[in-house]
């Protein structure tokens, strides 16, 4: 992947009334990279994805594309198009006319232009579909006709919001592959709105979380997931025991009252931290061997794996396993030091308790009301 | 989200409120104007004060207006529930017929109605055949009634409908479901959910025909003179405008009244109302 | 679903129909009368509407309300969808309401006293420019463009909510200014109701009788003015041969607009109907 910047925000803050939605805000995109806006609705992601198309100006702040600023500059005079989240396709517009809009408004040749759009209508599989009407397409295949519509103009940055957000998971799925290969066949750059933690990992070279305005972490999803900077990102992205803990000094810390070797320095000594265990880093031994002890309180199958909830002297921690164990059932719980991730305090510690009220039904009404 | 109006789109408004306020703010503030001076321009109450000469023509008026939008909720309810359980094409073609006399020219229809109700008219025709009458119909109360009726029913038969197709029909299905007989549905479940159309009825007949003035002037043979026919004859005959301001003042208190009132039994709600 | 509708009430819908299609057949029938009558048809004849043809004062004054109609209904459509656009940019508050309410009156007030009080409006200007007869073509175009404007905005303020604001997005997105998204793809888009603004603006225009009468002078009259100076006197069965070929105009414009608004639907029917 080359290294050139593409993209780059500096200090963008926007304020609607009160509501300061994005807050000094810097961070630059590579050329050909895909790169994900992940968070919490409301967490200012849309906004930035529409300051970087054109459609809203910074209260503060520079927006500069290759090497200079595009602040003021309107959206059909920058080489970004956006993919819309319930797709937006004209409605009095055939699909061949839909795709062909953006090159009409080029005044290109009408040779030219039906060729562009063969091609776009083979690049997202729908030969044959140019007389349809927009209206009587499945939302599928109104998603690919949008998709199909941004790219004829051969844009050097997509934007994408939450474009897969109405279809079923099935197709969900199946899109998701079919974005990061066309993606990859046209070697531009993605720019990727989500609330779909799982969806911004399987798809992105880089991950921004972002939450009331700001920056949480950006790095590649590994990154993210497996050294979140605070208890936020790790509560948002997969799950994660978060336990209140103390540095004693470089490579061991405490928590849950016991003394654990890690693999973290540079904290100073006796610092307050936070500690993440991901649920699938815990190993169960018998209660003599453990590091911890704690009882079985529910146990849920998963498919490939048992999702099983320990009380440990009143904090509910989960496990993935592989093995059964009955509820009521006295474990061990074993830690290797690389499972281990220390994070310095921040203002999400302690916001994230344990697995006490946790159900699946819960988890997804949530998700429910941030699709709206 | 976002949704920030540009300075463009703010001044698409500009036009139409600069007129709105001209044409029809001004006119209305030149009404009270008027209704308060006398022809010097002076203030006066004279013209409120000479408005107690005309008691009678207001209460007839009234009196009309309130009988001749009973008799049109009476014929309308009814038949917009018939329409409503039409079949979908039947019903957008009933509809149109019953909006279509609405677009002949109302002087004409209404002089049309001159000719059948005449002593010699085309109805005591056919019945002195049949051997009955003649009767005396022109000229009568009856028939300046007869006129609002005719001339207005369209304005309470499309509201009402319009809400009728908006009931839900599992509403009736779940009430019939419960028990409840044909006339129960209606009296439960029909009537308290087409209210607003009622409503809206009301009003767009009730206005129209309190102020009318040609109707009574054809049909009533000046014997039943309406507000509007003293308001029409202070402009256009006896020039006297600020009495005519007077009145047309008054009859718009009047009116306002008569809609607040209407508006408290109606609650609130958007749903009838719209004719095309 | 089958819904039964019972022999009583067909009899009745037919009753109401018979009841507001008399007097106009009546008149349809007596425009072709063999003689003068206006109430006893004896023999066949197009005498009448040859008359009409040849009668100068009435064909100027048909020509008048079409000159009136168009100008006043393009005008009340161009300012009334800037205003529907600017309208539905607005937030949520007094200034909006007080513009919707404002907007509202012509469309509350008896016609009455709309026609008076411009009335006023027109005399008091002329009589500080020091004018005589300021009533003429532009007054009657002042006033149809107000009393219109409700009715325009009332049929494109649904379309442009309907409109997702995306689109309009979209097509700057791909290279639109401003200007040129809101002609390529949001006017489309509310085409039929603006077109449906203007058929209505029309009709009122061609159809008003009570705010014109108000606002005319003698030296610029429409055929309703005109007609209802005839039904002063003896009317003659030229006026009925007149009625007769504006109810056809009315009746075929009514049909066009259907079946515009028709073709409209269906599409938004597919939408929903036919998810693959």
């Amino acid at each position: 992947m080359e290294n050139n910047i593409i993209i780059n925000l500096k200090n963008v803050s926007v304020k609607l009334g009160d509501n300061q939605v994005l807050e000094n805000l810097s961070m630059y995109i590579r050329d050909k990279e895909f790169i994900t806006l992940l968070g919490p609705s409301g967490c200012g992601k849309t906004t930035t994805l529409r300051i970087i198309g054109g459609f809203l100006e910074p209260d503060s702040g520079e927006v500069i594309f290759g090497d200079h600023s595009v602040n003021g500059v309107p959206p059909h005079k920058r080489q970004v198009n956006t993919i819309f989240q319930r797709y937006a396709l004209f409605p009095h517009l055939n699909v061949y006319e839909n795709i062909a809009f953006g090159l009409r408004v080029k005044k290109l040749k009408e040779k030219e232009i039906s060729e562009t759009v063969k091609e776009m209508l083979a690049l997202v599989n729908l030969n044959g579909f140019e007389r349809r009407d927009v209206n009587s397409l499945s939302g599928g295949q109104q998603q690919r006709v949008a998709i199909a519509r941004a790219l004829a103009v051969k844009p050097r940055v997509l934007l994408l919001d939450e474009p897969l957000g109405a279809l079923d998971l099935k197709l969900r799925k199946d899109m998701q592959v079919e974005l990061k290969n066309i993606q990859q066949r046209l070697g531009i750059t993605f720019i990727y709105v989500t609330h779909d933690q799982e969806e911004a990992l399987s798809m992105s070279d880089t991950v921004v979380v972002m939450d009331g305005g700001i920056i949480q972490q950006i790095g590649s999803p590994q990154d993210v997931y497996n050294e979140p900077k605070n208890a936020f990102v790790a509560d948002f992205i997969g799950e994660s025991n978060i336990l209140d803990g103390r540095m004693m000094h470089d490579f061991e810390c405490s928590f849950a009252g016991a003394k654990f070797r890690c693999l973290d320095k540079g904290f100073g000594a006796g610092e307050s931290v936070d500690v993440v265990v991901r649920p699938e880093d815990v190993d169960i031994v018998p209660v003599e061997k453990g590091m911890l002890s704690g009882t079985v309180t529910s146990v849920t199958f998963k498919g490939v794996h048992f999702e099983i909830i320990v009380d440990v002297g009143g904090f509910k921690w989960m496990i993935q396993t592989t093995d059964y164990e009955p509820v009521g059932k006295e474990i061990g719980l074993y830690i290797e030091p690389d499972a281990i991730h220390i994070m310095k305090k921040s203002k999400y510690s302690g916001l994230y308790g344990d697995y006490s009220s946790f159900s699946d039904e819960i988890d997804h009404l949530s998700d429910i009301e941030e699709e709206e | 989200m976002n949704k920030k109006a540009s300075l463009g789109q703010r001044l698409c408004a500009a036009p139409h409120i600069l007129w709105s306020a001209i044409f029809i703010v001004v006119p209305l503030l030149m009404v009270v104007y008027y209704a308060f001076t006398d022809a010097s321009g002076a203030f006066s109450l004279e013209g409120i004060r000479r408005l107690s000469d005309y008691t009678t023509t207001f209460l007839r008026s009234l009196w009309f207006g309130i009988i001749a939008t009973i008799i049109c909720l009476v014929i309308a309810y009814p038949l917009a529930y018939v329409i409503s359980q039409l079949k979908v094409k039947s019903q957008a073609v009933t509809i149109m017929l019953v909006m279509v006399p609405m677009w002949m020219n109302f002087l004409l229809r209404t002089y049309s109605w001159m000719t059948l109700l005449e002593d010699s008219g085309v109805i005591n025709n056919i019945l002195g055949k049949l051997g009955i009458g003649p009767f005396h119909m022109i000229n009568t109360g009856g028939a300046v009634i007869l006129g609002m009726v005719y001339n207005f029913l369209p304005y309470m038969i499309l509201p009402i409908y319009t809400v009728m197709t908006k009931l839900d029909h599992s509403l009736i299905e779940a009430a019939q479901d419960l028990g409840a007989n044909k006339l129960r549905v209606i009296r439960d479940v029909v009537m308290p959910s087409t209210r607003s159309g009622v409503i809206s009825g009301i009003t767009m007949v009730f206005v129209p025909s309190v102020s009318t003035f040609y109707i009574s002037q054809k049909l009533g043979g000046g014997s039943f003179s309406l507000i509007g026919d003293v308001i029409e004859m202070q402009f256009q005959v006896s020039n006297n405008f600020n009495f005519g301001a007077s009145l047309s003042f008054v009859l718009m208190i009047l009116i306002l009244i008569c809609i607040a009132v209407m508006n408290r039994f109606g609650e609130k709600d958007e749903n009838g109302g719209v004719i095309i | 679903m089958k819904r039964r509708t019972g022999a009583s009430s067909m009899v009745y819908l037919c009753l109401v129909l018979l009841f507001l299609y008399l007097p106009i057949f009546l008149l349809i029938v007596l425009s072709f009368n063999g003689t003068n009558s206006t109430s006893v048809m004896r023999g066949f004849s197009f005498k009448w509407y040859y008359e009409l043809f040849h009668d100068d004062a009435t064909i100027q004054a048909f020509y008048n309300t079409i000159v009136l109609a168009v100008t006043s209904a393009v005008t009340a459509t161009f300012i009334g969808t800037l205003a529907a656009i600017g309208i539905d940019k607005m937030k949520k508050g007094l200034r909006k309401t007080t513009i919707m309410t404002v907007t509202d009156i012509p469309m509350m007030n008896p016609e009455i006293v709309t026609g008076v009080s411009m009335m006023l409006l027109f005399v008091f200007i002329g009589s500080i420019l020091g004018m005589n007869g300021v009533l003429g073509f532009w007054t009657l175009f002042i006033a149809h463009v107000t009393f219109s404007l409700p009715y325009v905005i009332l049929n494109v303020l649904p379309k442009l909510r309907q409109t997702d604001h995306n689109i309009f997005e979209a097509a700057r997105d791909l290279g639109c200014t401003q200007i040129s998204a809101f002609f390529k793809v949001v006017l489309p888009s509310i085409l039929p109701g603006i077109f449906s603004g203007l058929i209505m603006a029309f009709t009122l225009s061609l159809d008003d009788f009570i705010i014109s009468y108000f606002v005319s002078g003698p030296r610029f009259q429409t055929l309703p003015i005109r007609i209802f100076s005839m039904t002063k006197k003896r009317v003659t069965p030229d006026m009925y041969a007149l009625s007769t070929l504006m109810f056809v105009t009315i009746l075929v414009l009514l049909i066009l607009v259907n079946v515009f608004q028709n073709k409209s639907d269906s599409s938004k029917k597919k939408e929903v109907g036919s998810d693959v």
